[in-house]
């Protein structure tokens, strides 16, 4: 009896795991495509989450006969792997500590390929009365009301230093708070999340809760939440991605032809176009700008969205 | 409610039409663990045998270490060969962070010390007659030991079977070594069962995370039925 138990219990999970076997690799698992060039990109999440990179990497892999492993992480995370060499490419959205990335040493090629801008998300009830301001009169507001301990305001921050989260700083700096003294840990009402653009807005709906967010990964998570957008103008929301790769000189095997490759790629027309249709069709508006047009907008010189990479 | 039931029904439909994505999460997920389990049970029941059999002094602490590493939690063992195999770390030059073999290592590493502990244990509950037995028939060291291991056979066989669950359901040392990578060739990609859930739940896809999670729990299910029948013998 129990042999038989036994037995049973074996030759599930035997089948089990052959038919996992057999579905999972087959299709893709051949020789070949262990042997292609391999491209590691760290990015931040928005570019990500929003399946916006999903559908750049198929369209590369295609063109260039390579393999993008895509590891994503938030720009804090993705500078530090930079840092440490574990990646060949980064993709971030935080342009302070881009500069001192590349003072260091470490980043060498940078070009901006897309921009859009944060805005700041609430329940559609509005307990703080919110709607329409300006985003650091907005923060100020929210603060006010938390410490007052109306239970109903609550900010929900990434925390997990990534490029929203220094967009966040920034904003409560321009408020005239000091971050580490007046925002963080001064109550109930600011909660760090720790986590990615995504899941804090999942975290926040589950609260109802204000969170700061890129348009892009607000748009393409709106069908699941009950957020409203509530501040989405000001200069200080504008949000701009670029990429650049890790510097050769730090590190020797990094595999800097392809990277360029991805860099020149990201600057191209062909992609350039897609970047500036992406989501259109599924949410009725972009959810990211092509920089190609918008240098001016941005700040930054005309050669840093065109030149390609040599 | 309606959400977990719907969620439930995906789940179910996922699952019965094969889907190829979760298959090949599933299938990653019990070769990257039943690869680490082998290394595991490779180092860990010589290592478990040499220290039950063998005397020495510290003996006794040596053996409340390793029963205090059983509960070495994840993340740490996650950083640890993080920060080995990073490029800027002693090991960077194999370029294996982020690769199925760092986690492949990860796991190793993390169920060593419960493995290596419960194959001592299961030395230690062999019956002492039969030890006796062997050395006044006058047992070379090796003939003592395979027998006292063919005694042990079932419980070290439950040892592989807890050494194996403790691997395919970790999520910490998976996410810091791997990278929870989908990439378009099976051997590169790094996302398995339980980054996999932890990633598609943040994401709310909540299906998918319902179905690789009732794949993983009947992973577990399984190797627990392995592990109480084992025992029940």
């Amino acid at each position: 009896m129990r042999r038989r138990t036994l037995f049973v219990a074996a030759a599930f999970m035997v089948a089990f795991m052959l038919i996992c076997g057999c579905i999972g690799t087959a299709p893709s698992d051949t020789p070949a495509a262990a042997e292609k060039q391999q491209l590691r990109i760290a990015t931040t999440t928005s570019l990500y989450d929003t399946k916006l990179l999903d559908r750049l990497s198929a369209m590369f892999e295609e063109e260039y006969d390579a393999e993008v492993l895509i590891i994503s992480a938030g720009t804090g995370k993705a500078i530090e792997y930079g840092q440490r060499g574990d990646v060949d490419v980064l993709m971030v959205h935080d342009r302070a500590r881009e500069d001192a990335f590349l003072a260091d040493g470490y980043g060498i090629n940078r070009r901006v390929f897309a921009y859009n801008y944060f805005i700041v998300v609430g329940p559609e009830s509005d307990p703080a009365g919110i709607k329409g301001m300006e985003p650091e009169e907005a923060f100020t507001v929210i603060r006010e009301k938390g410490m007052a301990g109306d239970a109903d305001v609550v900010f929900v921050s990434r925390g997990d230093a990534s490029g929203t989260h220094s967009k966040e700083q920034a904003i409560w700096k321009a408020a005239g708070f000091n971050y580490s003294s007046d925002i963080q840990g001064s109550g109930d009402w600011y909660q760090e999340a720790g986590t990615g653009m995504g899941a804090t807005l999942m975290m926040a709906n589950e609260k109802q809760a204000y969170t700061l967010s890129d348009i892009g990964t607000y748009l393409a998570y709106k069908g699941d939440l009950t957020l409203v957008p509530l501040v989405d103008e000001g200069d200080v929301l504008l949000n701009v991605y670029s990429v650049m790769q890790i510097n050769p000189e730090k590190y020797p095997d990094i595999n800097s032809a392809i990277a360029k490759d991805w860099i020149n790629f990201m600057i191209s027309d062909d992609v350039q176009d897609v970047i500036a249709s992406f989501g259109v069709d599924e949410y009725g508006q972009p959810l990211f700008y092509a920089a190609r047009d918008g240098w001016e907008k941005i700040g930054v010189p005309q050669a840093e969205v065109k030149d390609p990479v040599l | 409610m309606y959400e977990i039931i719907e969620g439930f029904l995906e789940a179910i439909r996922l699952i019965v039409m094969l889907d190829p994505d979760v298959m090949a999460i599933s299938a990653r997920s019990i070769i990257i663990s039943f690869t680490a389990t082998i290394f595991a049970t490779l180092i860990a029941v010589p290592l478990g045998a040499a220290i039950n059999l063998g005397t020495f002094p510290g003996k006794k602490s040596l053996i409340n270490l390793i029963q205090t590493l059983y509960a070495l939690p994840t993340v740490i063992v996650g950083l640890l060969i993080f920060l080995l195999l990073s490029r800027a770390g002693p090991f960077g030059f194999l370029r294996l962070l982020f690769t199925p073999t760092a986690m492949i290592i990860a796991q190793t590493v993390l169920i060593l010390p419960i493995m290596t502990g419960l194959t001592i244990s299961a030395l230690s509950g062999v019956d002492p007659v039969i030890k006796d037995t062997l050395r006044s028939l006058g047992a070379t060291r090796l003939q003592f030991l395979v027998n006292v291991m063919k005694e042990a056979r079932f419980a070290i066989l439950a040892t592989v079977a807890v050494g194996f669950g403790r691997a395919i359901s970790e999520v910490g040392a998976a996410i810091l070594v791997g990278g929870n990578i989908m990439a378009s060739s099976f051997r590169s990609s790094t996302r398995v069962l339980t980054t996999a859930i932890s990633l598609e739940t943040s994401m709310g896809n909540i299906p998918k995370s319902i179905a690789l999670g009732i794949i993983l729990l009947v992973i577990a299910l399984g190797v627990n039925l392995v592990i109480t029948t084992i025992q029940h013998r």
